[in-house]
This record gives structure tokens, C-alpha cells and sequence, in this order.
């Protein structure tokens, strides 16, 4: 099988005037289709910076990145566009989802840069459609301001997901949730990664990332560890431990 | 692009008070547009109105040469054109409809005990056919009156008035011009003011004789009145007259002509070139709001560019192209200098009548200067939204989503 994504020798160097920061320092890596992959590390060991060329906002300053059998070097600004537009989806720590917008018109917001155009009856459909993947249909018309941090990251999901891309980039996704919405959100990416989205995702949490297939520790820009996650935790249960251990609090 | 158009719809809409503020500049420029166009375009049709309330098909010989001495210059030079003249344009030129020459002057007119200072035309009895006088009372002067120069004239409205009062019929009564009684035999109806602005009713009428031999003791016209018989006519009779001109004053084809033809359509264009002045100011006025409004939306939609950095960080992840961010903020440049000129449109509409009802300025708004106003807003959206929106298109991703 080939890889879905592929980093030779990955290098992303910063130049701010005379200094030079070498966030990332050669990094070789694999990632196949159908992989559950948590990327740890330090503050400032480069996950971020690995994450934006990875999701095509950003180029490599050396080596190789193949994204689906693409050479992303030999791209151009608009087509870079295409492809996070088609085949990657973004999760951010910080949610970004555009105020004073619906859960909908958030979710239906990356097919407005679809090519083909999509009809805005579809857009509504498929968009309605994510929603309730995320299970939150029945908060279709409601603001950003009107839900919960959990709830926002959801429909955040549901944008990443809106237009079928093969990889879901997520950097930091549970760095602003509370545990148990944490674990709920990484119920939603196991369950989508059943369904074979392939996720990569950054967190420093050891327990989060215990929910991934595959586990990747970088240091000072480069990796460290690569390997299979040993005891990987399941989301539904957790959560059922969690309630379970409410129960006891508030029995106790 | 309907997702295009909503968006921009609800940014504006969400600062309503700084769009509004963002688009008084483009709502002054445009009405001054509206306004401006409607002065220029009332004018206009004011003076076609009273070039036309000087009779059809009319042709005036000044003495002079009006090209060399600048427009007017003409009338101060001693006049040139003589009896002869006259009796040979009314014996060989074919095509004409009625000849009068023009002399005047200025005398003191006095009838009982009121007197005034009148303007006194020495014309021929084809004068008030070709100039379409027509008469409240009393009837011309006749061609015999003309010959032995008889002591009759014409009062115009104005005068009449003031030295029989209002209303009152002056045919068959004498004035009294420097000293020499005349018969008035015609009460002129009202003609009102010319397309320069003067009362064409303050006149006194006689034949040339009179005014001449009489009066002034001059001994040629400062003008000849020709009507022509149609329109057609109207290259043929004026070369005609240019040649006899001409011979009659024995004028080399290597010097000016001592005399100048103009049209009653050249001087309709001499009476607009002063309009033209007045609209040419407002539309500087204009041209000014239209820059300062659109300088106005450029800043405004730079600070929206700004504030919205994260807003765009976000569409450009999710797969916006450059060009689809510049469309959408060109879109909303264009929506605030549009809404802005429609406003304005309005404005204009709702101001011109109180000019004209208020300063007595003849206003006319016409369609092709809504659409003129509306294309003009349109275009700077366009040009003052697109620096702005070009930097927006220009975001790094990455630094755009980053930024608090
Ligand atoms: N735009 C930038 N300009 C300069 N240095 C940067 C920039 N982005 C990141 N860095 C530096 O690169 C290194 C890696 O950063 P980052 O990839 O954000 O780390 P992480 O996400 O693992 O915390 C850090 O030292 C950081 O300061
Ligand atoms: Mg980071």
C-alpha cells in the first residue's frame, strides 16, 4: 500500500533577519492510509511547524513531501489550496470557527471553494449531514457563542469532515477542553477512523494520545519514538469509567 | 456568489454605523453627481428654450470679426456693415424668409411724468416676424413708416409698464425719446429674459430710419437679422452672404472677413459654454467627495481586512483561494460604494427640486445620469477596495490564523 503521506528528509528552517530557527530538522516518516497517529513533544519541538506543511498551509525550506502520490514543492499557492480544499481537514486547538455564523453556514463553509461548485441545497445536506456524524444535528442554526467548548470543537469536526477528505489534521484538539469533553471528542475521531479517515494529531497529553493507533515523540525538531500504541484506550469506555466515577462522587 | 454577496451583506451590516460613516463621503460625491448633472442639464434646456424664443432658423451678422477680437469683441469695434449691404443681401440672396438690419442705443424715454432709461432697436418691418414678437395690442410698423422714417415704435412689456403702469394698453399714446415725440403703434408681449440673462422685454422698437436719422446719427448696423427659409438652406444662404459681404467691403481672400455669421445652434453653444463652467465646478466638487469617499473605503476596508485576519486565515485553510478572498472583499467594497451612491442618488433627487425651488436653478435629472452616478460609485468600490483586498488575498495562512 502506498503511504498517504510522506516526509524524505523534511526540513522547515525560519529566518527572522540574521537568525536562523531550524524548527524541524530532517524528519523521514510514513503515514498509511486508515492510521490513527499522535504526534507529542515538547513546547517548541516543531509538531506545529510539521503539522503546517503536512497540511499543505506551508512548504518544506528542504526534503520531500508527497501528500496522495503529490510532490507538494512543485506546487503553487492555488494549488495547495485545492488539496486542503479536497482531501485535508483542519482541527484546530483554538476551534476557529467564524462568529456570528451557524453551526451550518460554518460547516458548509468549505464548499463554497469547492470545484465543482457545489449546489447550495447539497451544501445544506452534506453539511447537515456532518453535523449529525458529530451528533449535533439539532444545532444546526445555533452560534458559536451559543455552545459549548466540546459542542465548538464538534462542529469544527464536522467542517473538516464536510467535504470527505482522506487525512484529518488536528493540532492540539483537546488543548482547550476540560477530560470529559476531550474524551468525547476522541470518541468522534476513533469512530471516524472506524469508518477509515486517516487522523493525524497533535497533543502533549500522554492520555489523549493513548487513544491513537500509533504514537510519534519529536524533540528539538526531530523524532525521537515511533511506535504502535501499546494499551490504546477506547473513548466509549472511558467515558463510561468517567460516569461511573461521578457516580461515585456524588454518593459519596 | 450569492454566499459571496451574504457575506459582505452581513459585514457591513454588522458595523452599520461605520458603513454608514464610511459611505457619507460617496453619498456627498454622487449627489453632487446627481445635482450637478440636473444644473447643467436644466440649464441647457433653459437656454434651447430662450435660443429658440428668438425666432426659427435665425441668422445674425454681427460687424466685426468676433474670432479675432475674442467672443464678443466685435461689438466694440465701429460697425461695418451699410445700407448697401443691406439693400444687396435682401436683392440676391436666395433663401431668405426676412432681413432686418440692427442698430441701438440708449436713451432716456419719458411718457407724462414717468421716465426711464431704455435700450431703443432700430430694425426693419421683418424684424418682429423673424425674431417672433408677437403683439399684446396694437400691430408693427410698416415698411413706409421704414422709409420715411416716421416717428412710431414698439413697447416691450417692461417698458410699457414702467411708464404706463401695469396692464395698461400704451398703442396710440407718445413717448418722448431725447426729445422727439413718437407714436407708439405696438404693445410687444412678454418674451422674458434671453440666454443671457437679459430682460428682452426693456426695449423700445422703431424702424432703423428713425434710430438712426433721429436718434443716434449713426451710419451703419452693428447687425443684420436674417431668417432663412428652411433648414436646408442654411450652408447655402450663409455662404451667400459671406461672399457678397465680401465683395460689397472688397475684402482679398488673404485678409479676415470684417464681418461674422452666427448661428442661432452657435450661439446656444456660446450661452452653455457659461454652464458649462458652473457644471464643470460641480463636477470638481464631486470628482473630490467621489476620491475622499473612496479613500474613506479603502481605510475602512483595510481596518476590516484587519480585523478579520483570523476570519481569513480560516477560509484560506479550508481551501479559499487567493482570488476567492479578493472577490469577497472587492464584493464588499463594491456593495459599500454602491448602497453608498444609491443613497446619494436619492439625495440628488430629493435636492435638485429644492434648488430649483429655492435658488431658482433649472434643474432636470435625467436617467443617464442615475446610471452615470451608479457606474461612477461602482468603479470606486472597485479601485479604492482593491488594495485593500489584495492584501487580504496576500495573507499567509499560517500567520493569518495565528493572529489575535
Ligand atoms: N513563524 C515562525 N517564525 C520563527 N520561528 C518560528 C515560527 N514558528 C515557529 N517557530 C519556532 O520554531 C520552533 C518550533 O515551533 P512549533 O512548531 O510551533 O513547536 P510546537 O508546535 O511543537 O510547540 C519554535 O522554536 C518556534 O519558536
Ligand atoms: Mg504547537
Amino acid at each position: 500500500m502506498e503511504p498517504i503521506i510522506k516526509l524524505e528528509d523534511f526540513r522547515r528552517t525560519y529566518r527572522n533577519g540574521s537568525l536562523e530557527v531550524h524548527a524541524v530538522r530532517g524528519v523521514t516518516l510514513s503515514i498509511y492510509p486508515g492510521e490513527f497517529v499522535a504526534i507529542m513533544g515538547a513546547s517548541g519541538s516543531g509538531k506545529s511547524t510539521m503539522m503546517n506543511t503536512v497540511g499543505c498551509l506551508d512548504r518544506p525550506t528542504s526534503g520531500k513531501y508527497v501528500l496522495d502520490g503529490v510532490e507538494i514543492a512543485s506546487l503553487n499557492r492555488d494549488e495547495l489550496a485545492d488539496l486542503r480544499n479536497r482531501k485535508l481537514g483542519f482541527v484546530f486547538q483554538g476551534f476557529n470557527l467564524l462568529s456570528r455564523t451557524s453551526a451550518l453556514e460554518n460547516v458548509e463553509l468549505p464548499m463554497l471553494y469547492s470545484r465543482p461548485a457545489v449546489s447550495a441545497r447539497l451544501q445544506r445536506d452534506r453539511a447537515l449531514k456532518a453535523l449529525g456524524l458529530v451528533g449535533l444535528a439539532d444545532r444546526a442554526d445555533h452560534f458559536p457563542n451559543q455552545l459549548s467548548g466540546g459542542q465548538q470543537q464538534r462542529v469544527a469536526i464536522a467542517r473538516a469532515l464536510v467535504n470527505e477528505p482522506r487525512v484529518l489534521l488536528a493540532d492540539e484538539p483537546t488543548g482547550n477542553l476540560d477530560s470529559r469533553t476531550s474524551v468525547e471528542v476522541m470518541g468522534v475521531f476513533q469512530k471516524l477512523n472506524e469508518q477509515g479517515i486517516t487522523i493525524v494529531m497533535v497533543t502533549h497529553e500522554l492520555d489523549i494520545a493513548s487513544f491513537a493507533k500509533r504514537k510519534i515523540v519529536m524533540r528539538d525538531g526531530v523524532v525521537r519514538t515511533d511506535e504502535t500504541v501499546a494499551h490504546r484506550s477506547n473513548a466509549d469506555e472511558a467515558i463510561a469509567v468517567l460516569e461511573a466515577e461521578q457516580k461515585a462522587v456524588h454518593l459519596a | 456568489m450569492f454566499a459571496i454577496f451574504k457575506t459582505a451583506l452581513r459585514a457591513i451590516r454588522r458595523n452599520i454605523l461605520r458603513s454608514f460613516l464610511t459611505m457619507l463621503g460617496i453619498i456627498v460625491g454622487i449627489s453632487a453627481v446627481i445635482v450637478g448633472v440636473s444644473m447643467g442639464a436644466g440649464a441647457k434646456a433653459e437656454v434651447d428654450k430662450q435660443i429658440a424664443s428668438m425666432g426659427n432658423n435665425l441668422l445674425i451678422i454681427f460687424s466685426g470679426n468676433m474670432s479675432r477680437g475674442g467672443v464678443r469683441g466685435g461689438f466694440g469695434m465701429s460697425p461695418t456693415l451699410t445700407d448697401r449691404d443691406y439693400e444687396t443681401l435682401r436683392r440676391e440672396v436666395q433663401g431668405l424668409a426676412g432681413i432686418s438690419p440692427e442698430v441701438r442705443t440708449s436713451a432716456q424715454v419719458a411718457a407724462g411724468n414717468q421716465n426711464t432709461q431704455v435700450s431703443i432697436w432700430g430694425v426693419s418691418a421683418d424684424y418682429a416676424d423673424i425674431r417672433s414678437w408677437k403683439f399684446q395690442s396694437g400691430d408693427n410698423f410698416t415698411e413706409l413708416d421704414v422709409q420715411a422714417a416716421n416717428k412710431v415704435c414698439l413697447l416691450g412689456k417692461t417698458t410699457a409698464t414702467a411708464l404706463f403702469g401695469e396692464g395698461i394698453d400704451p398703442v396710440g399714446q407718445i413717448v418722448r425719446i431725447k426729445n422727439v415725440p413718437f407714436t407708439v403703434v405696438g404693445w410687444l408681449a412678454a418674451k422674458g429674459a434671453n440666454a443671457f440673462g437679459s430682460d428682452q422685454d426693456d426695449c423700445i422698437l422703431m424702424p432703423y430710419t428713425s434710430a438712426m436719422k433721429r436718434l443716434s446719427g449713426d451710419t451703419k448696423f452693428r447687425a443684420f437679422n436674417v431668417q432663412f427659409a428652411s433648414a436646408e438652406v442654411l450652408t447655402e444662404v450663409t455662404n451667400q452672404i459671406a461672399a457678397i459681404l465680401r465683395q460689397n467691403h472688397q475684402i482679398t481672400p488673404d485678409r479676415e472677413d470684417d464681418f461674422s455669421i452666427r448661428s442661432q445652434q452657435e450661439m446656444s453653444d456660446f450661452a452653455n459654454a457659461s454652464n458649462r463652467i458652473m457644471t464643470l465646478l460641480i463636477g470638481a466638487f464631486a470628482g473630490i467627495s467621489l476620491v475622499v469617499g473612496g479613500i474613506g473605503i479603502m481605510n475602512i476596508m483595510l481596518v476590516s481586512v484587519t480585523e478579520r485576519t483570523r476570519e481569513i486565515g480560516i477560509r484560506l485553510a479550508v481551501g479559499a483561494r487567493a482570488r476567492d478572498v479578493l472577490r469577497q472583499f472587492l464584493t464588499e467594497a463594491v456593495l459599500l460604494s454602491v448602497v453608498g451612491g444609491a443613497l446619494g442618488i436619492g439625495t440628488g433627487y430629493w435636492l435638485a427640486p429644492l434648488l430649483t425651488k429655492f435658488a431658482g436653478f433649472p434643474t432636470l435629472i435625467s436617467n443617464s445620469s442615475v446610471i452615470l452616478a451608479f457606474s461612477v460609485s461602482a468603479i470606486i468600490g472597485v479601485v479604492f477596495g482593491f488594495f485593500p483586498a489584495l492584501k487580504a488575498a496576500n495573507l499567509d495562512p499560517i500567520e493569518a490564523l495565528r493572529y489575535e
